[in-house]
């Protein structure tokens, strides 16, 4: 049971009021791409013990979806951020850096 | 035998007699008594019988830790099983029933399993029953069923009610004991919002029975001064009778609530579920002693030590006249100094130190208690009771050096804290050498949001044995959890504790410590589940090394006990076998709850009605009092036909899709979705949700699209209306409108953000009705107002006009194949439209349609139904939708996808129609089978029916299904078996059945 704010609306939201979506900033793959590149856009997900990006829909608020940049093992909540972008913004990456010194994920650090 | 004594009993009132049942017959108790304590009282020390060899057993403890007294509660509406007898309080009219046995408590046949008990070692679930395999069905399943499980199953709905509580507070202390009154006093006085969960009736825990004084004074005096203060504070909310469940992520904690189980007749909810948020919670759950593993460690009469005393002291009950009490440490003395002040006789205290303990052993000794240092009891006599025990030396294999008789045996193998709560969100343990216990590691709490630690146990659930350092402890822990969150603590005086002088304990896993194995096959660790040391041994020789898989292979520790009295022995024995040390074989998982909480306050208010909100259209009512028989379709119902009297469902549906070809039907379509998708992109937008080409589609004219995921399966499907330039109305399935309105948010807001498009769901801002057959036409026009006819309003259109001065919307759309006309009214108009129509049409012969004649009728026009052709794992190409797929467009979601090879594969099931050679109507869902049998010995298969109905139109049965190469095969054969024996022989035609050409609707 989650606690994220809402980068929108500013409310603490409780899980059950949000919808999860999975991994953020997937780059989607259409056609022309290859077989590879498509197989890893459905399929291949990142499974981290720590510093990971996912998406969250504040569904019974707002409807907003928006990005949370987490650690899966401690709960530890590093922040969140509009998901109209396609990678982390700085204030994030920084925050975690600062909490995790070194860390990676996908081609972010 | 256990009796009532004269003196004690500080929680019962004697001027307060009750009678309650046990096994139908009528025993006496008093007011305040658990359940146990009453049992005791009256000499029933047979109160179950264990899992799995049906052994005869007792009463073990005096809390929430008891594995053996668990009975059934109550009668018809308001039966209970499994409740614990010590955690039960007595109320006059009780009833109560033992547990796993048959025929009788006191005969029970499947104690032959005991007899057979080296037949049934560890893992012999694994082992047996695995052949042969057709024996398992008929014959293995049945026989355990019988044989095994708890209580019975309630078989009447459950007469009580139940609710939900949503709380909100700076600190949640769990536990109303010694320490959890300091830390919640200590974490107030700061200004903090504290809420104190007890799951008991009484505050301060177990030590008003174990003694001490604080500041002087009788410990039992300081927690009713610390309780009364709490009470007058007012940021502090104190309950009794509700347990800490489980502890969850960012500060999320369970309580249970148990409002009336102690007096069934008082009004209101029986159980209340606490939804806490808090920002610390404090965990002071005690701890709980541990059992000693010697043989015939559970007859019935062999007691925890401190139980034993809490039924004294507590309850006034001896649960022996003559005890002898086994230990490892000096709490064991408080029992024998308490036993002996009762005027109960202490024959032996066999203490397995060589020298013996500290000042409560001395003040023992000087009361005339005999004790024997480095004794042991090598075997526990008796059956349904205990007669006697052999003593020997704790040092050896067991031989006798005495036989004492007795009717009791206490025995304490020292203190485990608590940590369950402090463990359900992730908090780590460590190994305390010293007290042999795991107990909370300090460094490694359950984290929150903030990344800090959210738990903070205090006094003995954190390792604190003693009175003193359990104040101490929880008074600094009260302050820390206070002052992480921003409040200041003040600095005050902390109650001082003080008791006796305790010499260190010694960890006793085996007593004897060579025990021969003729003893530890009669030494049990999980007494629930029947599991013995030697179990646990021949696990670890067998090679399960892991905690984990040693748990579900000997079931030790599973079922109610988790964790709390078969644990640390367990693990213990497992280490030793392993050679490996106690620490690095480690714990198995503490999950929530705690101990068992009911289903009811699970499932709170939502029941019967109010299960889940009911969504109604405005004609809803109309259908009610019409004949509705009701379908549930998403969180609507829906009519799936007007039954009149005398007639059936099935009657009701042939007439309704007769009346609707022939002559005249009114549908009610207001739960189909309706998205209006705006804005200058919208066209593009459309473009990629849908397989076909909506951005080319002119104002006015409506098209059928197709809807897919990513993934390339086929999703939704719906009529999509230009309405202006701008402007498209998507209508989509009645339980796909919010689905889609999800969908259509997510790719705009995550990617395609800067496209200019509004979606709005406004499926409930219109009542929709179909008007269909061949005198739809005549109905419209005899309303007046708008041109409905085929030039003004072809098929295929939409206008917007008036209908007897309704304001309406029309589109010619059909899913049934007749002349059609789907005509949207404001919701408020709804139900007043749809009773006109009904009073108009009466001369065109009118009836109003249910969803099972919908379905007919458009599989009669092969018309496919997300949901029954499709589930989720079905392309559009395989349902030969071919014509709705965009060949000029680059890309749409689910393009991509259809491209890769497995969606390709020609060997893909595709849609055929399907007619029975006898008339006869297919089983839903039956498998076409093919030569042959797969590697299970099962038929191999070669397709399945999707769609199946008796069609009144052509006087016979009609489905649809998905064929290998059907298309390919028409006029082929299949045989599709039935459930009951019954082989159905079907012919592979076109999906359209009825008006192939199209030409009844486009008129
Ligand atoms: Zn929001």
């Amino acid at each position: 049971m989650l606690i994220l704010q809402c980068p929108y609306c500013g409310i603490d939201a409780e899980e059950t009021e949000l919808a999860p979506g999975g991994e953020a900033h997937l780059k989607r793959h259409g056609p022309g791409s290859s077989d590879e590149d498509f197989h890893d856009y459905l399929f291949a997900r990142e499974n981290p013990r720590g510093v990971h990006f996912e998406r969250w829909r504040h569904a019974n608020g707002c409807g907003k979806w928006f990005h949370a940049a987490r650690d899966t093992a401690t709960l530890e909540v590093f922040g969140t951020y509009p998901a109209q972008t396609t990678e982390p913004p700085k204030e994030i990456r920084d925050a975690i850096t600062a909490r995790r010194p070194g860390w990676r994920w996908r081609e972010f650090s | 035998m256990s009796a009532r004594i004269a003196t004690q009993g500080r929680l019962i009132d004697r001027s307060k007699p009750i009678t309650f049942t046990f096994n139908g017959k009528r025993l006496h108790g008093l007011q305040g008594d658990t359940l146990a304590s009453a049992l005791l009282a009256n000499d029933q020390m047979l109160v179950g019988r264990s899992y799995k060899y049906h052994r005869p057993r007792g009463i073990l403890a005096s809390g929430a830790e008891e594995p053996n007294a668990l009975m059934g509660l109550g009668e018809g509406g308001k039966f209970e099983p499994n409740q614990r007898a010590t955690t039960t309080e007595l109320y006059d009219g009780l009833t109560a029933r033992s547990q796993n046995h048959w025929p009788s408590l006191e005969f029970d046949v499947g104690q032959v399993n005991a007899a057979l008990s080296r037949f049934f070692p560890a893992g012999f679930y694994y082992k047996t029953f695995m052949w042969p395999k057709s024996f398992w069905e008929k014959v293995y399943e049945p026989v355990i069923r019988q044989a095994a499980g708890l209580g019975a199953v309630p078989k009447e709905r459950d007469a009580d009610t139940y609710e939900y509580f949503y709380a909100f507070t700076d600190i949640l202390v769990i536990g109303g004991g010694v320490a959890g009154l300091q830390a919640a006093k200590a974490a107030a006085q700061t200004g903090a919002k504290v809420l104190v969960l007890e799951q008991t009736p009484h505050w301060g825990g177990r030590a008003p029975v174990d003694g001490g004084t604080v500041d002087g004074e009788p410990v039992e005096a300081f927690v009713e001064r610390t309780v009364a203060e709490l009470s007058a504070m007012e940021n502090v909310t104190l309950r009794t009778r509700a347990m800490g469940a489980g502890v969850y992520d960012h500060g999320y904690a369970l309580g249970y609530e148990r409002l009336t189980d102690h007096a069934p007749l008082l009004a209101g909810p029986r159980h209340r579920l606490w939804r806490i948020r808090a920002k610390r919670i404090i965990t002071a759950t005690g701890a709980i002693e541990r059992t000693l593993s010697f043989a015939g460690n559970d007859i019935p009469g062999v007691m925890l030590a401190s139980a034993m005393r809490d039924y004294v002291v507590n309850y006034g009950v001896a649960p022996g006249q003559r005890v002898v009490i086994a230990t490892n440490n000096d709490d064991a003395y408080r029992t024998a100094i308490a036993l002996k002040q009762a005027g109960i006789e202490v024959l032996r205290v066999l203490d397995a130190r060589n020298s013996g303990g500290g000042d409560l052993m001395r003040q023992a000794h000087e009361m005339g208690i005999r004790i024997d240092c480095g004794r042991a009891i090598a075997r526990v006599k008796g059956a349904k009771r205990v007669t006697g025990v052999s003593v020997c030396a704790h040092d050896g294999e067991g031989g006798a050096l005495e036989e004492v008789a007795c009717d009791a045996v206490a025995m304490s193998g020292g203190w485990s804290p608590v940590v369950h709560l402090w463990s359900h969100c992730g908090g780590k343990l460590i190994w305390d050498e010293t007290q042999a216990h795991f107990r909370p590691d300090p460094n490694r709490p359950p984290t929150g949001a903030d990344g800090e630690g959210f738990v903070v146990p205090a006094g003995a659930a954190n390792g604190e044995l003693m009175l003193d350092a359990v104040l101490s402890d929880a008074d600094a822990a009260g302050k820390l959890a206070a002052k992480a969150i921003g409040f200041k603590p003040k600095r005050g005086k902390v109650p001082q504790g003080a008791g006796p002088e305790e010499a260190p304990m010694m960890p006793v896993w085996l007593m004897p410590a060579r025990a021969t194995t003729a003893l530890r096959n009669k030494a049990f660790l999980d007494y629930q589940n029947d599991v013995k040391v030697s179990d646990v041994q021949l696990a670890a020789q067998e090679g399960y090394e892991s905690v984990e898989h040693t748990k579900r292979y000997t079931t030790l520790g599973m079922a109610t006990d988790q964790g709390k009295i078969a644990n640390i022995n367990g693990l213990a024995i497992l280490a030793d076998s392993l050679n490996a040390p106690i620490p690095q074989v480690g714990t198995t998982t503490f999950r929530p709850p705690y101990t068992p909480i009911s289903m009811g306050a699970i499932a709170g208010e939502a029941r019967g009605e109010i299960f889940q909100p009911l969504r109604r259209t405005p004609m809803h009512d109309w259908h009610d009092e019409n004949g509705a028989d009701w379908e549930p379709v998403g969180h609507w119902r829906r009519p799936y036909a007007y039954v009149r009297p005398g007639e059936s469902v099935h009657d009701a549906v042939m007439r309704e899709v007769k009346n609707t070809r022939e002559k005249l039907g009114l549908l009610d379509a207001s739960t189909l979705g309706k998205l209006i998708v705006k804005g200058r992109d919208a066209g593009k937008f459309l473009d990629m949700l849908y397989t076909n080409m909506m951005s080319t589609l002119k104002p006015g004219k409506c098209r059928y699209g197709l809807m897919c995921s990513e993934n390339g399966f086929l999703i939704d499907d719906g009529v999509v209306a230009r309405i202006d330039e701008d402007t498209f109305l998507c209508h989509t399935t009645t339980g796909g409108a919010d689905r889609i309105h999800a969908h259509m948010e997510e790719w705009l807001q995550c990617e395609w953000w800067d496209w200019q498009v509004y979606v709005a769901n406004v499926t409930e801002q219109f009542a929709q009705i179909a008007v269909v057959g061949p005198n739809a036409r005549k109905l419209l026009e005899k309303l007046g107002g708008m041109d409905v006819s085929k030039d003004a309003l072809p098929f295929m259109e939409w206008r917007d006009g008036q209908l007897a001065g309704f304001d309406v919307r029309v589109y010619r759309i059909s899913f049934s194949g007749e002349l059609s006309y789907e005509i949207a009214v404001p919701a408020c108009r709804g139900r007043a439209f749809w009773d006109l129509l009904l009073k108009e049409g009466a001369e065109f012969g009118v009836m109003p349609y249910g969803t099972e004649a919908l379905h007919i009728m458009r599989a009669e026009k092969g018309f496919i139904m997300i949901g029954d052709e499709t589930d989720g794992t079905v392309i559009p190409q395989d349902l030969g939708l071919h014509w709705a797929i965009s060949k000029k467009k680059d890309d749409y979601l689910g393009k991509r996808a259809q491209q890769r090879s497995h969606m390709t594969d020609p060997n893909r099931w595709k849609l055929v129609g399907l007619e029975t050679l006898d008339g006869s109507v297919l089983p839903d869902g039956a498998y076409a089978v093919a030569e042959g049998v797969n590697e299970n010995g099962q038929r191999n298969v070669q397709g399945r029916v999707t769609s199946t109905y008796f069609s009144p139109t052509l006087g016979r049965g009609i489905a649809m299904g998905l064929v290998l190469h059907g298309p390919d095969r028409m006029g082929e054969v299949l045989e599709f078996p039935g459930t009951d024996g019954k082989a159905f022989k079907a012919k592979i035609v076109s999906p359209v059945f009825y008006d192939k050409d199209g030409e009844k609707q486009n008129v």
